[in-house]
Protein backbone atom coordinates (compact mmCIF):
# COMPACT_ATOMS: atom_id res chain seq x y z
CA UNK A 1 0.00 0.00 0.00
CA UNK A 2 3.00 2.56 0.71
CA UNK A 3 3.53 2.80 -3.19
CA UNK A 4 5.64 5.52 -4.58
CA UNK A 5 5.43 7.28 -1.23
CA UNK A 6 9.40 6.11 0.01
CA UNK A 7 10.39 7.91 -2.96
CA UNK A 8 12.83 10.91 -3.15
CA UNK A 9 12.44 13.27 -5.77
CA UNK A 10 14.46 16.69 -6.47
CA UNK A 11 12.52 19.79 -5.54
CA UNK A 12 13.51 20.98 -8.81
CA UNK A 13 12.27 18.48 -11.41
CA UNK A 14 8.57 18.47 -9.07
CA UNK A 15 8.34 22.06 -8.87
CA UNK A 16 8.87 25.07 -11.44
CA UNK A 17 9.90 27.52 -8.95
CA UNK A 18 12.44 24.96 -7.16
CA UNK A 19 10.05 24.93 -4.06
CA UNK A 20 6.42 23.94 -2.98
CA UNK A 21 4.49 26.91 -2.57
CA UNK A 22 2.14 26.14 0.43
CA UNK A 23 4.91 23.89 2.07
CA UNK A 24 2.50 21.05 2.71
CA UNK A 25 1.77 17.89 1.20
CA UNK A 26 -0.86 16.86 -1.36
CA UNK A 27 -2.95 14.81 0.71
CA UNK A 28 -2.93 17.35 3.26
CA UNK A 29 -3.82 20.16 1.63
CA UNK A 30 -6.97 18.25 -0.31
CA UNK A 31 -7.67 17.37 3.72
CA UNK A 32 -7.79 21.25 4.21
CA UNK A 33 -9.93 21.80 0.80
CA UNK A 34 -12.41 18.88 1.91
CA UNK A 35 -12.56 20.73 5.73
CA UNK A 36 -13.57 23.86 4.31
CA UNK A 37 -16.11 22.50 1.95
CA UNK A 38 -17.25 20.81 5.20
CA UNK A 39 -17.18 23.53 7.44
CA UNK A 40 -19.24 25.37 4.73
CA UNK A 41 -22.38 22.80 5.00
CA UNK A 42 -22.35 23.01 8.94
CA UNK A 43 -22.05 26.64 8.72
CA UNK A 44 -24.98 26.73 6.55
CA UNK A 45 -26.73 24.06 8.93
CA UNK A 46 -26.21 26.16 12.22
CA UNK A 47 -26.81 29.25 10.40
CA UNK A 48 -30.61 28.12 9.25
CA UNK A 49 -30.98 26.79 12.60
CA UNK A 50 -30.75 30.91 13.95
CA UNK A 51 -32.69 32.47 10.88
CA UNK A 52 -35.67 29.78 11.87
CA UNK A 53 -34.71 31.00 15.63
CA UNK A 54 -34.85 34.30 14.62
CA UNK A 55 -38.06 34.23 12.85
CA UNK A 56 -39.77 32.67 15.27
CA UNK A 57 -42.98 34.35 16.74
CA UNK A 58 -43.47 31.77 20.12
CA UNK A 59 -40.65 31.50 22.63
CA UNK A 60 -37.77 29.10 21.67
CA UNK A 61 -37.23 26.41 24.27
CA UNK A 62 -34.17 26.69 26.35
CA UNK A 63 -31.13 24.04 25.87
CA UNK A 64 -30.92 24.20 30.10
CA UNK A 65 -34.71 22.55 30.76
CA UNK A 66 -34.95 20.43 27.69
CA UNK A 67 -31.28 18.77 28.45
CA UNK A 68 -31.21 17.89 32.10
CA UNK A 69 -31.33 14.24 32.38
CA UNK A 70 -28.38 12.20 33.34
CA UNK A 71 -28.57 8.21 32.27
CA UNK A 72 -30.18 6.39 35.79
CA UNK A 73 -30.40 9.05 37.74
CA UNK A 74 -33.48 11.06 39.13
CA UNK A 75 -33.19 14.76 39.20
CA UNK A 76 -31.71 17.88 37.08
CA UNK A 77 -28.65 18.33 35.65
CA UNK A 78 -28.81 21.07 33.17
CA UNK A 79 -26.44 20.45 30.36
CA UNK A 80 -24.19 18.02 32.29
CA UNK A 81 -24.61 15.38 30.26
CA UNK A 82 -24.14 17.23 27.22
CA UNK A 83 -21.12 18.82 28.58
CA UNK A 84 -20.10 15.29 29.68
CA UNK A 85 -19.90 14.24 25.71
CA UNK A 86 -18.04 17.37 24.95
CA UNK A 87 -15.46 16.41 27.63
CA UNK A 88 -15.10 13.32 25.70
CA UNK A 89 -14.78 14.84 22.49
CA UNK A 90 -12.46 17.12 23.68
CA UNK A 91 -10.50 13.86 25.55
CA UNK A 92 -10.47 12.23 21.81
CA UNK A 93 -9.19 15.00 20.09
CA UNK A 94 -6.04 15.39 22.79
CA UNK A 95 -5.64 11.72 21.99
CA UNK A 96 -5.24 12.01 18.05
CA UNK A 97 -2.88 14.67 18.81
CA UNK A 98 -0.36 12.62 20.49
CA UNK A 99 -0.77 9.77 18.21
CA UNK A 100 0.39 12.79 15.60
CA UNK A 101 2.82 13.91 17.94
CA UNK A 102 4.11 10.26 18.38
CA UNK A 103 4.49 9.93 14.42
CA UNK A 104 6.52 13.02 14.10
CA UNK A 105 9.04 10.67 16.48
CA UNK A 106 8.55 7.84 14.38
CA UNK A 107 7.31 5.63 17.42
CA UNK A 108 4.97 2.88 15.84
CA UNK A 109 3.97 1.78 19.73
CA UNK A 110 2.82 5.55 20.79
CA UNK A 111 0.66 5.68 17.68
CA UNK A 112 -1.15 2.59 18.32
CA UNK A 113 -1.76 3.02 21.69
CA UNK A 114 -3.20 7.02 20.72
CA UNK A 115 -4.93 5.92 18.14
CA UNK A 116 -6.69 3.50 19.89
CA UNK A 117 -7.16 5.60 22.44
CA UNK A 118 -8.93 7.66 20.05
CA UNK A 119 -11.36 5.13 18.93
CA UNK A 120 -12.65 4.32 21.82
CA UNK A 121 -13.09 7.85 23.00
CA UNK A 122 -15.45 8.22 19.42
CA UNK A 123 -17.06 5.12 20.54
CA UNK A 124 -18.08 6.53 23.99
CA UNK A 125 -19.65 9.52 22.14
CA UNK A 126 -21.69 7.61 19.76
CA UNK A 127 -22.82 5.62 22.34
CA UNK A 128 -23.58 9.01 24.26
CA UNK A 129 -25.11 10.61 21.18
CA UNK A 130 -27.62 7.36 20.94
CA UNK A 131 -28.43 7.64 24.80
CA UNK A 132 -29.27 11.46 24.34
CA UNK A 133 -31.67 10.32 21.10
CA UNK A 134 -33.62 7.91 23.10
CA UNK A 135 -33.79 10.34 25.41
CA UNK A 136 -35.43 13.15 23.33
CA UNK A 137 -37.31 10.59 21.37
CA UNK A 138 -38.94 9.89 24.68
CA UNK A 139 -38.99 12.97 26.02
CA UNK A 140 -40.71 13.51 29.61
CA UNK A 141 -44.43 12.89 30.54
CA UNK A 142 -45.72 14.15 27.56
CA UNK A 143 -48.09 17.25 27.27
CA UNK A 144 -51.94 18.15 26.16
CA UNK A 145 -52.71 21.48 24.65
CA UNK A 146 -55.25 23.47 26.18
CA UNK A 147 -59.01 23.53 24.21
CA UNK A 148 -60.51 26.55 26.82
CA UNK A 149 -58.71 29.54 28.01
CA UNK A 150 -57.89 28.70 31.75
CA UNK A 151 -57.03 30.79 34.49
CA UNK A 152 -55.28 29.03 37.22
CA UNK A 153 -53.35 29.41 40.42
CA UNK A 154 -49.70 27.56 40.32
CA UNK A 155 -47.60 26.51 43.37
CA UNK A 156 -45.97 29.41 44.01
CA UNK A 157 -49.16 31.59 44.09
CA UNK A 158 -49.21 33.70 41.14
CA UNK A 159 -52.18 32.90 39.24
CA UNK A 160 -51.87 32.22 34.97
CA UNK A 161 -54.20 33.00 32.79
CA UNK A 162 -53.21 30.06 29.87
CA UNK A 163 -54.73 30.71 26.37
CA UNK A 164 -55.77 28.02 23.80
CA UNK A 165 -53.24 26.01 22.36
CA UNK A 166 -50.89 25.96 25.84
CA UNK A 167 -49.24 22.82 25.95
CA UNK A 168 -49.55 21.80 29.58
CA UNK A 169 -46.92 18.71 30.78
CA UNK A 170 -47.61 15.69 32.77
CA UNK A 171 -45.08 13.86 35.07
CA UNK A 172 -43.16 11.19 33.75
CA UNK A 173 -44.82 8.34 36.10
CA UNK A 174 -48.85 9.40 34.32
CA UNK A 175 -47.75 10.24 31.03
CA UNK A 176 -46.21 6.40 30.83
CA UNK A 177 -49.84 5.42 30.98
CA UNK A 178 -51.31 8.53 29.31
CA UNK A 179 -49.22 7.34 26.00
CA UNK A 180 -50.86 4.38 25.49
CA UNK A 181 -53.85 5.85 26.71
CA UNK A 182 -54.33 8.08 23.83
CA UNK A 183 -52.66 5.20 21.68
CA UNK A 184 -55.91 3.82 22.42
CA UNK A 185 -54.65 0.67 24.07
CA UNK A 186 -57.65 -0.66 25.45
CA UNK A 187 -56.24 -2.18 28.10
CA UNK A 188 -56.36 1.11 29.91
CA UNK A 189 -58.94 2.82 31.35
CA UNK A 190 -59.69 6.38 32.50
CA UNK A 191 -61.43 7.29 35.86
CA UNK A 192 -62.60 10.95 36.86
CA UNK A 193 -64.02 10.70 40.39
CA UNK A 194 -64.37 13.99 42.53
CA UNK A 195 -61.81 15.57 40.94
CA UNK A 196 -59.29 12.80 40.81
CA UNK A 197 -58.10 11.72 37.51
CA UNK A 198 -57.05 8.08 37.76
CA UNK A 199 -55.55 6.18 34.65
CA UNK A 200 -55.17 1.91 35.39
CA UNK A 201 -53.34 -0.47 33.02
CA UNK A 202 -54.66 -3.79 33.04
CA UNK A 203 -52.02 -6.63 32.44
CA UNK A 204 -49.90 -9.06 33.98
CA UNK A 205 -49.21 -6.28 36.40
CA UNK A 206 -52.21 -4.12 37.23
CA UNK A 207 -50.60 -0.17 37.27
CA UNK A 208 -52.97 2.49 38.51
CA UNK A 209 -51.53 5.90 38.25
CA UNK A 210 -53.27 9.45 39.49
CA UNK A 211 -52.45 12.64 38.21
CA UNK A 212 -50.74 14.26 41.39
CA UNK A 213 -49.09 17.20 39.27
CA UNK A 214 -49.03 19.59 36.16
CA UNK A 215 -46.36 21.48 34.88
CA UNK A 216 -46.84 24.40 32.86
CA UNK A 217 -43.78 26.69 31.03
CA UNK A 218 -41.89 23.69 30.79
CA UNK A 219 -39.52 23.93 28.10
CA UNK A 220 -39.48 27.79 27.70
CA UNK A 221 -39.51 29.60 31.07
CA UNK A 222 -38.79 29.25 34.65
CA UNK A 223 -41.65 26.24 34.71
CA UNK A 224 -44.29 26.50 37.69
CA UNK A 225 -45.44 23.15 39.46
CA UNK A 226 -48.99 23.09 39.50
CA UNK A 227 -50.82 20.49 42.53
CA UNK A 228 -54.59 20.42 43.84
CA UNK A 229 -57.60 21.14 42.78
CA UNK A 230 -56.46 23.35 39.52
CA UNK A 231 -54.99 20.21 38.11
CA UNK A 232 -58.69 18.69 37.44
CA UNK A 233 -59.60 22.51 35.37
CA UNK A 234 -56.56 21.96 33.37
CA UNK A 235 -57.68 18.57 32.97
CA UNK A 236 -60.93 19.14 32.02
CA UNK A 237 -60.03 22.19 29.53
CA UNK A 238 -57.67 19.66 27.54
CA UNK A 239 -58.14 18.81 23.50
CA UNK A 240 -57.43 15.85 22.07
CA UNK A 241 -53.91 16.54 21.07
CA UNK A 242 -51.39 14.90 23.20
CA UNK A 243 -47.28 14.77 22.33
CA UNK A 244 -45.05 12.40 24.06
CA UNK A 245 -41.38 12.87 23.04
CA UNK A 246 -39.96 14.23 19.85
CA UNK A 247 -40.51 12.56 16.22
CA UNK A 248 -40.70 14.06 12.61
CA UNK A 249 -44.15 15.48 13.13
CA UNK A 250 -44.51 16.87 16.50
CA UNK A 251 -42.28 17.36 19.30
CA UNK A 252 -43.44 18.34 23.56
CA UNK A 253 -40.61 20.65 23.72
CA UNK A 254 -41.68 23.70 21.38
CA UNK A 255 -44.09 24.81 19.08
CA UNK A 256 -41.73 24.66 16.53
CA UNK A 257 -41.18 21.58 14.95
CA UNK A 258 -38.47 22.84 13.46
CA UNK A 259 -36.86 22.84 16.84
CA UNK A 260 -36.99 19.31 16.73
CA UNK A 261 -35.56 18.91 13.02
CA UNK A 262 -32.85 20.87 13.62
CA UNK A 263 -32.11 18.98 16.93
CA UNK A 264 -32.48 15.73 14.36
CA UNK A 265 -30.37 17.05 11.49
CA UNK A 266 -27.63 18.97 12.76
CA UNK A 267 -26.69 16.34 15.83
CA UNK A 268 -27.43 13.63 13.29
CA UNK A 269 -25.30 14.72 10.78
CA UNK A 270 -22.29 15.26 13.20
CA UNK A 271 -23.03 12.10 14.50
CA UNK A 272 -22.37 10.62 11.19
CA UNK A 273 -18.96 12.32 10.90
CA UNK A 274 -17.53 10.90 14.57
CA UNK A 275 -18.67 7.36 13.00
CA UNK A 276 -17.25 7.64 9.43
CA UNK A 277 -14.17 9.25 11.80
CA UNK A 278 -14.13 6.17 13.83
CA UNK A 279 -14.13 3.76 10.93
CA UNK A 280 -11.32 6.04 9.26
CA UNK A 281 -9.44 6.05 12.48
CA UNK A 282 -10.16 2.38 12.65
CA UNK A 283 -8.58 1.38 9.30
CA UNK A 284 -4.98 3.54 9.77
CA UNK A 285 -5.01 2.43 13.40
CA UNK A 286 -4.89 -1.13 11.61
CA UNK A 287 -2.63 -0.01 8.82
CA UNK A 288 -0.40 1.68 11.68
CA UNK A 289 0.11 -1.96 13.46
CA UNK A 290 0.82 -3.78 10.94
CA UNK A 291 3.75 -1.27 10.29
CA UNK A 292 2.94 0.02 7.33
CA UNK A 293 4.00 3.14 8.08
CA UNK A 294 7.08 2.06 9.48
CA UNK A 295 8.28 0.77 6.19
CA UNK A 296 6.89 4.19 4.77
CA UNK A 297 9.26 5.94 6.93
CA UNK A 298 6.84 8.71 7.76
CA UNK A 299 3.40 8.84 9.57
CA UNK A 300 1.79 10.99 7.49
CA UNK A 301 -1.75 9.17 7.05
CA UNK A 302 -2.54 9.57 11.04
CA UNK A 303 -1.88 13.45 10.10
CA UNK A 304 -4.72 13.82 7.67
CA UNK A 305 -7.07 11.34 9.72
CA UNK A 306 -6.12 13.42 12.72
CA UNK A 307 -7.31 17.10 10.65
CA UNK A 308 -10.60 15.07 10.10
CA UNK A 309 -11.04 13.85 13.96
CA UNK A 310 -9.96 17.47 15.02
CA UNK A 311 -12.70 18.77 12.67
CA UNK A 312 -14.99 17.41 14.25
CA UNK A 313 -14.13 18.16 17.45
CA UNK A 314 -14.23 21.96 16.09
CA UNK A 315 -18.17 21.53 14.49
CA UNK A 316 -19.32 19.85 18.04
CA UNK A 317 -18.07 23.11 19.86
CA UNK A 318 -20.17 24.98 17.86
CA UNK A 319 -23.64 22.56 17.95
CA UNK A 320 -22.41 22.77 21.65
CA UNK A 321 -22.85 26.87 21.74
CA UNK A 322 -25.10 27.66 19.22
CA UNK A 323 -27.87 24.92 19.79
CA UNK A 324 -27.60 24.18 23.75
CA UNK A 325 -26.49 27.11 24.86
CA UNK A 326 -27.71 30.12 23.38
CA UNK B 1 1.54 8.99 -13.15
CA UNK B 2 3.56 10.69 -11.24
CA UNK B 3 2.49 11.14 -7.41
CA UNK B 4 2.94 14.10 -5.12
CA UNK B 5 1.99 13.38 -2.37
CA UNK B 6 5.92 12.67 -1.41
CA UNK B 7 8.41 14.29 1.48
CA UNK B 8 10.81 15.89 -0.78
CA UNK B 9 14.12 16.50 1.03
CA UNK B 10 12.13 17.42 4.08
CA UNK B 11 10.60 20.11 2.29
CA UNK B 12 7.27 19.89 4.37
CA UNK B 13 7.98 21.31 7.80
CA UNK B 14 5.12 19.15 9.91
CA UNK B 15 6.68 15.98 7.95
CA UNK B 16 10.19 16.29 9.47
CA UNK B 17 10.79 14.14 12.60
CA UNK B 18 11.19 15.98 15.41
CA UNK B 19 13.15 14.61 18.51
CA UNK B 20 12.28 13.43 21.99
CA UNK B 21 13.02 16.68 23.81
CA UNK B 22 11.27 18.62 21.67
CA UNK B 23 8.23 16.10 21.79
CA UNK B 24 8.08 16.81 25.60
CA UNK B 25 7.69 20.43 24.69
CA UNK B 26 4.87 19.68 22.47
CA UNK B 27 3.35 17.65 24.91
CA UNK B 28 3.29 19.92 27.48
CA UNK B 29 1.46 22.54 24.87
CA UNK B 30 -1.01 19.86 24.44
CA UNK B 31 -1.56 19.61 28.16
CA UNK B 32 -2.54 23.00 28.37
CA UNK B 33 -4.39 23.38 25.53
CA UNK B 34 -6.87 20.47 27.44
CA UNK B 35 -7.23 22.05 30.47
CA UNK B 36 -7.66 25.43 29.01
CA UNK B 37 -10.98 23.59 26.45
CA UNK B 38 -12.01 21.71 29.44
CA UNK B 39 -12.27 24.81 31.52
CA UNK B 40 -13.55 26.99 28.88
CA UNK B 41 -16.57 24.22 28.51
CA UNK B 42 -17.38 24.25 32.26
CA UNK B 43 -17.37 27.92 32.60
CA UNK B 44 -19.83 28.17 29.59
CA UNK B 45 -22.07 25.30 31.04
CA UNK B 46 -21.76 27.51 34.67
CA UNK B 47 -23.13 30.45 33.28
CA UNK B 48 -25.78 29.15 31.54
CA UNK B 49 -27.38 27.13 34.63
CA UNK B 50 -26.51 29.99 36.89
CA UNK B 51 -28.05 33.07 34.63
CA UNK B 52 -31.70 32.96 34.08
CA UNK B 53 -32.70 34.01 30.69
CA UNK B 54 -36.11 35.81 31.87
CA UNK B 55 -34.36 37.32 34.80
CA UNK B 56 -31.18 38.51 33.61
CA UNK B 57 -31.58 41.83 31.71
CA UNK B 58 -28.00 41.35 29.99
CA UNK B 59 -29.03 37.85 28.38
CA UNK B 60 -27.45 39.55 25.26
CA UNK B 61 -24.35 40.03 26.61
CA UNK B 62 -23.56 36.73 28.06
CA UNK B 63 -24.63 35.57 24.58
CA UNK B 64 -21.91 37.34 22.83
CA UNK B 65 -19.68 35.94 25.70
CA UNK B 66 -20.63 32.16 24.52
CA UNK B 67 -19.74 33.37 21.00
CA UNK B 68 -16.96 34.71 22.17
CA UNK B 69 -15.25 31.66 24.41
CA UNK B 70 -16.67 29.49 21.64
CA UNK B 71 -14.34 31.11 19.06
CA UNK B 72 -11.30 31.12 21.33
CA UNK B 73 -11.69 27.39 21.85
CA UNK B 74 -12.28 27.00 18.00
CA UNK B 75 -8.79 29.27 17.46
CA UNK B 76 -6.97 26.75 19.95
CA UNK B 77 -8.26 23.80 18.21
CA UNK B 78 -7.51 24.66 14.51
CA UNK B 79 -3.90 26.69 15.12
CA UNK B 80 -2.59 24.18 17.66
CA UNK B 81 -4.60 20.73 17.53
CA UNK B 82 -4.84 21.03 13.30
CA UNK B 83 -1.42 22.42 13.78
CA UNK B 84 -2.74 25.60 11.18
CA UNK B 85 -0.91 28.06 13.11
CA UNK B 86 2.25 26.13 12.29
CA UNK B 87 1.95 25.76 8.51
CA UNK B 88 3.43 28.42 5.95
CA UNK B 89 1.51 32.22 5.99
CA UNK B 90 -0.12 31.55 2.47
CA UNK B 91 -1.83 28.07 3.37
CA UNK B 92 -3.17 29.84 6.51
CA UNK B 93 -4.32 33.11 4.19
CA UNK B 94 -6.00 30.53 1.75
CA UNK B 95 -8.32 28.14 4.71
CA UNK B 96 -9.36 31.15 6.34
CA UNK B 97 -10.15 34.10 4.50
CA UNK B 98 -12.35 33.30 1.80
CA UNK B 99 -14.23 30.94 5.06
CA UNK B 100 -14.39 34.08 7.41
CA UNK B 101 -15.47 35.93 4.92
CA UNK B 102 -18.32 34.17 3.50
CA UNK B 103 -19.50 33.14 6.85
CA UNK B 104 -19.99 36.53 8.49
CA UNK B 105 -21.64 37.56 5.30
CA UNK B 106 -24.24 34.55 5.77
CA UNK B 107 -24.51 34.51 9.20
CA UNK B 108 -25.41 38.69 8.82
CA UNK B 109 -27.85 37.76 5.93
CA UNK B 110 -29.75 34.95 7.34
CA UNK B 111 -29.66 37.22 11.13
CA UNK B 112 -31.47 40.21 9.14
CA UNK B 113 -33.71 38.09 7.21
CA UNK B 114 -34.87 36.31 10.20
CA UNK B 115 -35.92 39.25 12.13
CA UNK B 116 -37.52 40.60 9.69
CA UNK B 117 -39.59 37.94 8.58
CA UNK B 118 -40.55 38.13 12.43
CA UNK B 119 -41.24 41.73 12.08
CA UNK B 120 -43.57 41.44 9.28
CA UNK B 121 -45.37 38.62 11.24
CA UNK B 122 -46.17 40.50 13.96
CA UNK B 123 -47.06 43.72 12.12
CA UNK B 124 -48.58 43.38 9.19
CA UNK B 125 -50.88 40.37 10.04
Amino acid sequence: MSGHSNDNVSSEELWGGGRSPYGISYGKMYMWFFLVSDALTFSGLLTAYGFSRAASEDAWPIGEQVFRALPGLEGQYPLVYVALMTFILIVSSVTMVLAVEAGHRNDKRGVVRWMLATIIGGVFFLGSQAWEWSHFIHGGGGSFLLATEVTITADNGNEYTLPVGEPIFMDHHFGEIAEAYSNGDASVNLHEHHGHVTLTHFGEHTHEVELHQLTIHKYIEDEQVITGDDIYTLWEARSESFTFGANMHENEYATQQSYANFFFFITGFHGFHVFSGVVINFIIFIMAYRGVFERRKHYEMVEKVGLYWHFIDLVWVFVFTFYYLI
Amino acid sequence: MERDDLIVNDSYPLNAQHSEEEGVKIRKNIIFVTVLLTVITAVEVAMGVIFKRAETFSWQMIKWTFVALTLVKAGYIVMSFMHLGEERSVMKKTILIPYVIFIIYLVFIALTEGFGHLYNLTNFH
